[in-house]
C-alpha cells in the first residue's frame, strides 16, 4: 500500500489515516474487536480510490506518473527478467547510470532490457540522476542495440524520464547526436524493440528509447513533447500554468492513442500502479509477451517495415 | 528537452524572406564587399523600396547600407551572419541562382485544438501572413557544382522553424525527392526545436524525419546539413546530427538544451561561445564552420566527390 499520497488523494489519505488508528486499536482491544467498522471503511477507501483514478485530469495524471512509489526500472526487471545482467559503459567515455541496459530471459525468450531509472531515495535518485541520461546513456544503448541484433535478442525498453539532462557536459559531449544516433538505432534494428512508457515519456530523452515497432503506455503515463512546466514557461511565459499546459499538449494515454502514438494502454490497478506495484509489473509483462509473440513471427525486413510503417502513418490519416 | 520559441529572440537579426529584385545596381562602397563577395554586387539589384535603406548592425549598431549588406548575401561588416529565408538560400546555393522550387506538402493545421491563451490556428494564420510561407519548409532543386541536389530550408521567421507536422512532412518529401532524382539531399537547419502546439504529434517527427534519411542511406545518396542559427532541441536531436558531413555557418547557436535551461539546471553561467559552431568543430559534431559566400563552392565539391565515389561502385 502506497505511502505517499498526492493531493487530489487527500480524501483517501485522510481514511487511510483512520483505517490505521482503528486496526491498532483493534489489534490491543482483541482480536476482531472493530472487524465490522474496518471492512466498512475499507470498502469505503476502494469506492474513493476507483472514484479519483476513474476521473484523473492530465495534471493529476501526470503527478501519478511521477509518484514516487510507481514501480520503476529495477522493478519491472526484478518482476520479470530472469538472471539480469547488467552491462555498463557507452566505451567511449563513461557509464549514464541514468538509462540501465543489460542481458536475461523475459518469460522464457532471451532478451535485451533497457530503461531510464530515476532511483527511489537521495542516494540513488542522485545515482541515476533523477533518469535524465547525458551523452554517455543513449551512446550505452546504442552499443546495446547493437548487441541485441548481432545475437538476435528482442529489444525491450522502460521509457520513465522528464527528458534528456541539460548540461554544459552533456552539450560539449554531443547529446543531440547522441539521441539522435539512439533513436535511429531502434528505427534501423533487425529484431523486435517493443517500448513501454511506464511513467514520464519526455522529451528527445524518451523517444531515444521508443522507436519501437510497438509503444505501450500505463493507463495514467504521460508521454509529451515537453514537460507541461516547460511548456508553460515558454508558451504561457508563467511555469505555473502548468495544468493548463498538460491540458493543452494531449499527454495522456488516452489521448495519445487516439492519434496512434502509442498502440496500445496498459490497465494499472484501481489505486494507480502504486497502489499495488506486483499486479501492475504482472500486467505489463502479460501485454509484453503478447505482443512479442506477435512481432517474433516477422522476418527482419518486416520488422523494419513495420517500424517505418507504423511511424510514417501517424498524422497522415484520422486527424481533424 | 525541445522547445520552440514563436518568437525571434534576436529581433533585428531576420532580414525579409525575399530577394529584392528591379531597380538599378548597388553603389560601389570600399573594400569589404569585394573581400566578401566579389563580383555579387553586379548580380544583386537594389530594393526599390525608399525605407529600410539601412539595416541596424545588431553588434556594433553601425548603420549598414542595405544593398551592400545584401550584396554581401546578409553578412554583416562585423561578420554575422544574419538569418535569411528560403528564397535567398537557395539563390545563394544553386548555380546562377536557378532553381526549380518543389511544392512542400501540408498537414492537418492545429489537431489537437491547441491554445495558450492565443489559439494555434491564429498564431499560424499570422505566421502564413508574415512570411508568405505555409509553413517552415521550403524545398527545391537544381545544381550545386554542377551536381544535381534537393534543397531543403527550414525558415526560422515561421513560427522559430519549429518542427511540427507539415515541417516533418516537408522533410520526408524532400527527401523522397532526392530518391526520386537520385541525387543528394541538402538541408539547413534552423528551429527553436519541437512545435509545442502539436504536442506529441511534433515528437513524432523526430522520428518519421530520421526514417526518411535511412532511405537516402540504403541507396548510398548523400545527405548533407548546414547548421544555421539557431538550431536547437527536437532539430538538432534528429536530423540536424544525422548528416554524412555536417557544415555550419560562422557563430551560429547549435545545441541540444536551451541556454536559459542549462543555467537553470546547474545554476552557473555558461562559457563563451558555447553551443557556437566553432565550439561544435572544436567537441567533433560539425566538420567545418563555412561562412556564407563559400557554401555553395565547399558543398558542391562535397557533392561532387560522394557522387563520383558512388557512382563507381
Amino acid at each position: 500500500m502506497a505511502t505517499h499520497f498526492l493531493e487530489f488523494e487527500r480524501p483517501i489519505a485522510d481514511l487511510q489515516a483512520k483505517i490505521d488508528e482503528l486496526s491498532k486499536l483493534s489489534d490491543t482491544a482483541g482480536a476482531g474487536a472493530f472487524d465490522g467498522e474496518l471492512d466498512a471503511l475499507r470498502a469505503r477507501a476502494d469506492v474513493l480510490r476507483h472514484e479519483a483514478y476513474a476521473h484523473l485530469d492530465p495534471w493529476q495524471k501526470t503527478q501519478v506518473a511521477r509518484h514516487p512509489e510507481r514501480p520503476h526500472f529495477i522493478n519491472y526487471v526484478d518482476g520479470l527478467i530472469e538472471e539480469f545482467v547488467e552491462l555498463r559503459g557507452d566505451r567511449c567515455f563513461a557509464d549514464d547510470q541514468a538509462i540501465i541496459g543489460g542481458l536475461g530471459r523475459f518469460r522464457g525468450v532471451p532478451v535485451l532490457v533497457m530503461g531510464h531509472e530515476k532511483g527511489h531515495d537521495t542516494t540513488t535518485r542522485l545515482k541515476h540522476n533523477f533518469g535524465m541520461a547525458r551523452p554517455e546513456g543513449y551512446r550505452k544503448a546504442v552499443r546495446l542495440m547493437d548487441m541485441a541484433e548481432r545475437f538476435n535478442l528482442p529489444v525491450i525498453t522502460f521509457v520513465d524520464t522528464a527528458g534528456a539532462y541539460p548540461g554544459i557536459g552533456a552539450e560539449e559531449r554531443g547529446q543531440a547526436e547522441a539521441i539522435a544516433r539512439s533513436t535511429e538505432r531502434g528505427l534501423t534494428l533487425n529484431v523486435p524493440m517493443i517500448a513501454t512508457v511506464t511513467g514520464e515519456g519526455g522529451s528527445g530523452g524518451a523517444i531515444a528509447l521508443a522507436g519501437a515497432n510497438r509503444v505501450l503506455i500505463l493507463e495514467h503515463s504521460i508521454y509529451s513533447v515537453i514537460s507541461p512546466e516547460g511548456c508553460a514557461s515558454i508558451l504561457w511565459r508563467d511555469g505555473s500554468k502548468a495544468k493548463d499546459a498538460a491540458e493543452a499538449m494531449k499527454i495522456t494515454a488516452q489521448d495519445l492513442i487516439g492519434l496512434k502514438i502509442v498502440d496500445r494502454i496498459i490497465q494499472e490497478p484501481a489505486g494507480g500502479a502504486h497502489s499495488d506495484p506486483d499486479s501492475a509489473i504482472q500486467r505489463v509483462g502479460d501485454v509484453v509477451e503478447e505482443e512479442l509473440k506477435l512481432l517474433m513471427t516477422l522476418s527482419p525486413a518486416e520488422l523494419r517495415k513495420q517500424r517505418s510503417e507504423r511511424f510514417y502513418a501517424i498524422g497522415r490519416s484520422g486527424l481533424a | 528537452m525541445s522547445m520552440a520559441e514563436t518568437k525571434d529572440p534576436a529581433g533585428s537579426n531576420t532580414p525579409p524572406v525575399a530577394p529584392s529584385s528591379g531597380g538599378k545596381s548597388a553603389r560601389e562602397r570600399g573594400g569589404w564587399l569585394a573581400k566578401i563577395a566579389p563580383g555579387i554586387r553586379n548580380l544583386v539589384t537594389k530594393r526599390d523600396t525608399p525605407e529600410n535603406l539601412w539595416v541596424k548592425c545588431p553588434d556594433t549598431g553601425e548603420m549598414i547600407y542595405r544593398p551592400d549588406l545584401e550584396a554581401a548575401l546578409w553578412v554583416t561588416p562585423a561578420g554575422r551572419h544574419m538569418r535569411i529565408g528560403p528564397a535567398l538560400r537557395f539563390a545563394f546555393t544553386f548555380d546562377e541562382g536557378q532553381y526549380e522550387e518543389l511544392p512542400a506538402p501540408t498537414a492537418p493545421d492545429d489537431p489537437l485544438h491547441f491554445s495558450d491563451g492565443k489559439s494555434y490556428v491564429d498564431r499560424l494564420a499570422a505566421a502564413r501572413k508574415a512570411t508568405g510561407e505555409q509553413d517552415a519548409m521550403a524545398i527545391a532543386t537544381g545544381e550545386i557544382g554542377g551536381t544535381q541536389a534537393v534543397v531543403l530550408v527550414q525558415d526560422f521567421a515561421f513560427m522559430g522553424g519549429s518542427l511540427g507536422m507539415a515541417a516533418g512532412e516537408g522533410f520526408i518529401a524532400a527527401a523522397h525527392a532526392a530518391l526520386e532524382r537520385q541525387c543528394p539531399l541538402v538541408a539547413y537547419t534552423a528551429a527553436g526545436g519541437a512545435r509545442m502546439q502539436e504536442g506529441a504529434l511534433s515528437l513524432m517527427q523526430m522520428a518519421r524525419t530520421t526514417l526518411a534519411i535511412q532511405e537516402l542511406k540504403e541507396v548510398g545518396l548523400p545527405y548533407i546539413v548546414v547548421l544555421t542559427d539557431p538550431t536547437t532541441g527536437g532539430v538538432t536531436a534528429s536530423y540536424a546530427m544525422l548528416g554524412d558531413v555536417h557544415l555550419a555557418e560562422p557563430g551560429a547557436l547549435i545545441g541540444f538544451a536551451g541556454q536559459r535551461v542549462i543555467e537553470q539546471t546547474i545554476r552557473e553561467t555558461l562559457p563563451p561561445g558555447f553551443q557556437r559552431s566553432e565550439y561544435l568543430v572544436e567537441k567533433g559534431m560539425v566538420d567545418r564552420v563555412t561562412p556564407r559566400n563559400e557554401l555553395a563552392a565547399v558543398l558542391g565539391s562535397i557533392l561532387k566527390t560522394l557522387m563520383m565515389g558512388r557512382a563507381r561502385r
